[in-house]
């Protein structure tokens, strides 16, 4: 007998493909965004924004990481890691010239293309503004397809703001940017609050605009919340994932969120279809 | 120009309050401005006063020995500051510094706790403007203690 | 239909290796039935029994001489379809840093499955939806299913811990086979065969077999009809995924989890559960390095691992997570339930924690009213 398979399928990408760093920039304390190229011939398909590969570092693990800036198509990948364990810490020891496996394009993407004639408000907490990044160069290479463009960033003080030349390079491209820390000393003029404070000032019009959200999901979940009563609907507002991921095509079970699977799934979900499941504990 | 009331309904807190109410409130309110660096309001003094911001930014900041002063909060045009003034022992809590020119419309707290104690309508209405913003603030601050950019470090 | 006779049986499984087919089958072993790569047709429980309740599992003589006289052990095709641990790739890293992934040759096969149960012929294709029916295939399981050969065994008698007449799993096989036998014991020890498929009719014809008379077909059918009406436990599957997404916070989660060990047997024994992890072994110089594939369970700790802590910390968020996976988030997943009704979860519980009541406590004391989760696909 046969087994089922569907026209389109694909061999399950099990073995990671050889990447050297080209370029390594710290962005803070312990985050660094690495430029990796193919080693060989074989180069892994291209990435949309809001995707992400599984890095592996030789010997330390491997691990789910966003793509945090779209190459041209040549093959290259931009990721901003965070040493947080073993592996991520190992990626972020990586020096240029040192090799890493990779695994991908893995995931759904954040809908900029349904996003189109609206206005569009990009809400980032932390490391958040990472996988959105690809999404904001997008937004500003297509400026004319959009209205009003605004960019929110919550930091945990303003040491920990993520890619702040880019923040001035974007307002200069002419999208609204807009900054908050949770505390800040010495010279910072900026505001210090939550996040969701600079939601009411954003200008934006709730019904006709569309929310990309990227955080920690405590941050979320409250963002979510205030651009709700903003009027945007929650089928347009779309928040990144995470959960635990390993095989990341849905097969190893382990990021199970009710019936979804978020590797696959996700990891961008629009809010109606997972607000309901963030509310339950444990699930 | 603009008098203070008319420049008083355009602060969120205050808008859609009846115009005797307004005037009232506005009776006890006068403009002032603050230069960069100026502080607004310094920890632990008489809390008589309080504001609603009309343009630049305050911190409110509280100084810990060793490490400086610490921004917890900024607040830009339209938001309330200071609210000490509404309970005992009526002393301010952290200092507040302008950053750029602030101007501000100033209200005597001494005032009108007392035009409140006289008119219990108008007291209410005030507390119930009031109330939402030390709500959203108490909110918006338990989820800073959260700490959730920080993260729990390495695994 | 056709009728094989009891002693070509042997011949029947020489045919199957003749063509190729490991043949893997029941056969004995530390106490219980297990499905073995069989070298003779002498390996089959002949005589053999089993008596399964709530955590128990008993082998007893039976004086038939049945060969498929049991119902089945812990367990199950997916240990050859989807094995417990599976190398996936060896890298190497040189001096110059280099570093090189050898993709793992794609062993195993073709198999002859000789005794799939109805249950068990529905648990691989449910298997087959995870693992092939996707956009991405797996490609060792792939290998392992696509030339299987498939000999049901239709069930005589219904377990104890039996269920799959509720989920519409058997006890008769449907399709899905290449031959399907019915062991007659009355009136000459012999097989009724059902032919799924072409090749199951050629290695028939090699084999040799008469043509099933009438009263054949009357026998196999009483034994299927007697074995549904034999099931130990009974499941009502109506609404019963939008009975569990709106229970998703009953009491019973916190009362099942004071007896739940979370040791995991129910998902090692389930013939459809497919978590596993994918864990990497270096050695100390940090020069090689293998990846390996390992059956896992969403009742460890670390199956909801994000950096921080689980997701799913309480013994009560995890027997949640597999009960609710398995009879409901399953339907919305992949079109079926992940419940075939075998029963293995009930026997092999070391605590006799029992599906089917849990089902049925939480359907008795439904909360209508509850605001659950809420699946929109």
């Amino acid at each position: 007998m046969t087994a089922a398979g569907t026209d389109s399928a694909v061999l399950e990408p099990t073995t990671p493909v050889a990447y050297r760093v080209a370029g390594k920039r710290k962005e803070m304390g312990d985050t660094w965004t690495l430029e990796l190229e193919p080693v060989g011939d074989q180069r892994l398909p291209g990435f949309l924004p809001g995707q992400f590969s599984m890095l592996y570092a030789f010997g330390s693990g491997e691990v789910p990481i966003s793509v945090s800036a779209i190459a041209g198509g040549s093959g290259e990948l931009t990721h901003t890691v965070r040493a947080v364990g073993a592996a991520t810490g190992a990626i972020c020891d990586a020096r240029p010239g040192d090799q890493l496996g990779v695994r991908g394009p893995f995931g759904s993407v954040w809908p900029l293309d349904a996003a189109e004639g609206g206005d569009v408000v990009v809400v980032a907490g932390g490391i958040g503004l990472a996988p959105l990044r690809p999404a904001i160069e997008q937004l500003i290479a297509e400026r004319d397809r959009y209205r009003a463009v605004t960019v929110l960033c919550g930091a945990r003080s303003p040491d920990e703001m993520l890619y702040p030349s880019e923040l001035q390079d974007w307002r200069e491209a002419g999208i609204a940017v807009e900054t908050t820390v949770d505390s800040a000393t010495g010279d910072w003029e900026g505001r210090v609050g939550l996040v969701t404070k600079l939601i009411p000032l954003a200008p934006f019009q709730g019904e006709r605009a569309t929310a990309f959200v990227c955080g920690p999901e405590i941050m979320m979940r409250f963002v979510a919340a205030e651009l709700r009563g903003r009027g945007i609907p929650p089928g347009r507002i779309h928040v990144s994932l995470e959960r635990n991921m390993q095989c990341a095509v849905g097969h190893c079970g382990h990021c199970q969120l009710a019936h979804l699977f978020v590797c696959r799934d996700g990891p961008v979900f629009a809010l109606d279809r997972v607000e309901p499941l963030l509310g339950v504990r444990e699930l | 120009m603009r008098t203070i009331d008319q420049l008083l309904s355009e602060a969120p807190a205050f808008s859609g309050m009846s115009s005797d109410q307004l005037e009232l409130i506005a009776g006890c309110g006068l403009n002032r401005v603050f230069e960069d660096g100026e502080y607004v309001m310094r920890e632990g003094e008489p809390a008589d006063v309080f504001y609603v911001l009309r343009s630049g930014r305050v911190a409110l900041e509280v100084y810990m020995p060793g490490r400086g002063a610490l921004t917890i909060e900024t607040l830009d045009h339209g938001e309330l500051l200071g609210w000490s003034w509404l309970v005992p022992p009526y002393r301010v809590a952290f200092d507040a510094k302008a950053i750029g020119t602030v101007h501000a419309i100033a209200f005597d707290g001494a005032c009108l706790r007392g035009k409140s104690d006289q008119d219990t309508e108008l007291g209410y209405e005030l507390m119930k403007r009031i109330v939402p913003v030390l709500v959203e603030r108490l909110q918006a601050t338990r989820v800073q203690l959260l700490d959730v950019y920080g993260g729990p470090g390495p695994v | 239909m056709r009728v094989l006779e009891r002693k070509s049986l042997s011949p029947l499984l020489e045919a199957l290796r003749r063509r190729g087919y490991e043949v893997i089958g029941p056969t004995v072993r530390d106490g219980a039935i297990s499905y073995e790569p069989l070298s003779s047709a002498d390996q089959l429980p002949v005589g053999v029994t089993d008596e399964q309740e709530g955590g128990t599992y008993r082998l007893a003589e039976r004086d038939d001489g049945a060969v498929f006289g049991f119902n089945n052990g812990a367990n199950s095709w997916k240990n050859h379809l989807f094995p417990p641990e599976l190398s996936l790739w060896k890298g190497r890293r040189d001096e110059d840093g280099e570093i090189r992934f050898t993709e793992q040759e794609h062993r195993g096969g073709p198999y002859a499955f000789v005794g799939v149960r109805s249950c068990d012929l529905a648990a691989i294709s449910i298997q087959d939806r995870v693992f092939i029916g996707d956009a991405y295939v797996n490609g060792d399981y792939e290998s392992r299913r696509r030339d299987a050969f498939i000999v049901a065994v239709n069930c005589a008698e219904a377990g104890n811990t039996c269920f799959c007449a509720s989920m519409d799993t058997g006890p008769r096989a449907g399709d899905g086979f290449d031959l399907a036998l019915t062991e007659l014991l009355d009136g000459g020890h012999r097989f009724l065969v059902e032919v799924g498929s072409e090749r199951g009719e050629e290695v028939l014809a090699e084999v040799g077999s008469s043509p099933a008379e009438p009263r054949d077909v009357a026998a196999a059918d009483a034994v299927s009809e007697d074995c549904a009406s034999q099931m130990g436990r009974e499941l009502e599957t109506d609404g019963i995924k939008e009975l569990l997404y709106r229970n998703v916070e009953h009491p019973r989660w916190d009362e099942v989890s004071e007896r739940c060990l979370s040791c995991g047997n129910c998902t090692l024994v389930c013939p459809t559960c497919f978590c596993h992890s994918i864990d990497d072994a270096t050695d100390l110089a940090g020069t090689e390095s293998e990846r390996v594939r390992r059956w896992d369970s969403c009742f460890g700790l670390e199956h909801s691992y994000v950096h921080g802590g689980s997701v799913r910390q309480s013994g009560k968020a995890r027997y949640r997570q597999w009960m609710t996976h398995k009879l409901a988030t399953w339907i919305d997943q992949f079109g079926s339930s992940g419940c075939v009704g075998c029963g293995r979860c009930i026997t092999w519980c070391p605590v006799a924690i029992d599906i089917t009541e849990e089902a049925a406590v939480i359907r008795a004391t439904d909360r209508i009213e509850a605001v659950g989760i809420n699946a929109d696909d």
